[in-house]
């Protein structure tokens, strides 16, 4: 009868401690693969980068300095390594690319330009999809991440050495700030 | 207005939707096996009694049943075919003018998780979108011309969220599924209602056998089915409508999660509200599949609880202010 008991209870711990594991190890790959969304979007932002300056640089002579820091931006982005590293250097990419898109808006030829608007809205929808894949990417990392360290499931995630996402941040202060508004009449 | 009947967490309003939906398909299927059993009662002369005996079969009503599942199935693996060729949807191309709708549709499908569904646009000037498909994976979402000429960047992207939410909410199936248990209603109802003008005869002859207690109970049963028959499309449409609307205040809310920007819906659905014509292409059958109901009927505009029975969707301007609400612009909220 002990013995029966005995069984019943280590059989219940082992399935429990399987059913525990196999949770995780969906979420890690959900996590991997929300991690690889966000860098084929990384990529694509990349790609289009030296087109987009290759055609405005034309129209925009006197803005090199903004061209340059663009470019900049993005070959340094290229080399970021592990997630919080590239977070740092695609929001400096971000917002180089905002400034150079402000500044588009003062030429009407460019405004007007069919290959320069086709570009603008590839970047633009890059850069949504980046957000969103990073938004994707952090809820399941936050549930990877909850499931490792919540009692009793902390235990087999310890056991089998699993080890938390880090979550894509923004880590840039200039997007952190809370942007100043000015709501005052005067044009 | 109750705010926060449609802010409540995800996980209960898909588990409340799940409760409704089988309520909904145990209903279908009760009435369906309701015309079948008449039939048997009243034209294949089998005693209701005996069915608790043995030897009774109803056959009317499992082939009613039959002809539902049967439906069903079919439509699930050929409606959204079905659906599309109808409204003359045609597949989005590689075309420039194109480019937004595809790169917002690629977004959706990234904040949600899900592959891209495939995208069709139907050639009419009205502005109206709809989603079908059987589950995420065999999913189509497909705009009219005109919404894609008329919306800007961030309204349709509200729209294609909204649409998204459906088929994230498995909405396409269940409604797919709806529309063919409608059409099995009305089908056999139509079958029934012949029957009735060239069959009277088995009726006669067992009511002169039998009589007595049991004959009311037969009479009473007999007005019932007559009623049922002669109301199954209006039932069908009551029952199909009530799924749909359900599921319209979900899928704002939930659009308005993948974009994080409920406003963009909110006036998504004003300008299509200022432009509510007919959408002619999309017909009365796929009605209750669309971001607002196409057939410009007056109901959706109205709030009322006639107006509510037989709507497709409701009110756009419910809809509005419960979007605004969400994005803190409402008075009541902001508690202006």
């Amino acid at each position: 009868m002990f013995s029966i008991v005995v069984a019943v209870l280590v059989g219940t711990v082992v399935l429990w401690v399987i059913v525990k594991y196999n949770n995780l190890v969906r979420f890690k790959n959900q996590a991997t693969n929300g991690w690889k969304q966000i860098d084929v979007q990384l990529k694509r932002r990349h790609d289009l980068i030296p087109n987009l300056v290759n055609t405005v640089k034309g129209y925009m002579k006197f803005e090199q300095d903004t061209l340059e820091k663009v470019i900049q931006a993005r070959n340094q982005a290229i080399t970021a390594k592990g997630v919080a590293d590239a977070a740092a250097k695609e929001d400096l990419l971000t917002g180089a690319l905002s400034r150079l898109f402000a500044l588009v808006e003062n030429y009407p030829d460019l405004k007007s330009n069919q290959n320069v608007l086709q570009l603008q809205e590839e970047l633009t929808s890059t850069e949504n999809k980046i957000s969103f894949a990073r938004q994707f990417y952090n809820d399941i990392a936050t549930k990877f991440n909850i499931a490792q360290q919540v009692f009793p499931g902390n235990i087999v995630a310890n056991i089998f050495r699993f080890s938390p996402a880090e979550l894509f941040e923004i880590q840039q202060p200039a997007e952190r700030k809370v942007p100043a508004v000015n709501l005052s009449l005067k044009k | 207005m109750d705010i926060s009947r449609y802010r409540v967490n995800i996980y209960e309003q898909q588990k409340a939707n799940r409760r409704k939906t089988i309520l909904v398909m145990a209903l279908f299927a009760l009435f369906l096996a309701f015309l079948g059993f008449g039939v048997d009662v009243f034209f294949f002369d089998v005693d209701p009694q005996s069915l608790f005996i043995g030897g009774f079969f109803p056959i009317a009503t499992v082939t009613a049943l039959l002809i539902g599942a049967g439906t069903s199935f079919w439509g699930l693996k050929n409606g959204d075919r079905a659906v599309l060729a109808s409204s003359g949807a045609s597949p989005v191309t590689d075309e420039p003018r194109f480019q937004q709708l595809r790169n917002v549709a690629d977004e959706m499908a990234i904040a949600s998780g899900l592959p891209r569904p495939k995208l069709y646009v139907i050639p009419d000037k009205d502005l109206n979108a709809f989603a079908t498909g059987k589950d995420p994976e065999h999913a189509s979402i497909a705009v009219t011309q005109g919404l894609v000429d008329r919306l800007t960047r961030d309204e349709l992207q509200g729209v294609i969220a909204h649409e998204m939410s459906h088929i994230r909410n498995y909405d396409i199936r269940l409604m797919t599924v709806v529309a063919a248990l409608a059409g099995a209603i009305l089908l056999l109802s139509t079958w029934a209602r012949y029957g009735m003008l060239f069959g009277g005869r088995g009726r006669k002859r067992r009511s002169s056998q039998r009589g007595g207690g049991g004959g009311v109970v037969a009479l009473l049963f007999l007005v019932l089915w007559i009623l049922g028959v002669i109301l199954a499309p209006v039932i069908a449409r009551v029952l199909a409508m009530a799924v749909s609307r359900q599921r319209e205040f979900y899928a704002d809310a939930s659009g308005a999660e993948l974009t994080r920007n409920p406003g963009s819906l909110a006036a998504a659905l004003e300008k299509i509200e200022s432009a509510a014509d007919p959408t002619r292409s999309i017909k009365r059958g796929t009605a209750h599949m669309c971001i607002v109901d196409p057939l410009g009927r007056r109901m959706n505009l109205r709030e009322g609880k006639v107006a509510d029975l037989f709507a497709t969707h409701p009110p756009i301007e419910r809809r509005i202010r419960l979007l605004k609400a969400m994005a803190y612009e409402h008075p009541e909220v902001a508690g202006r």
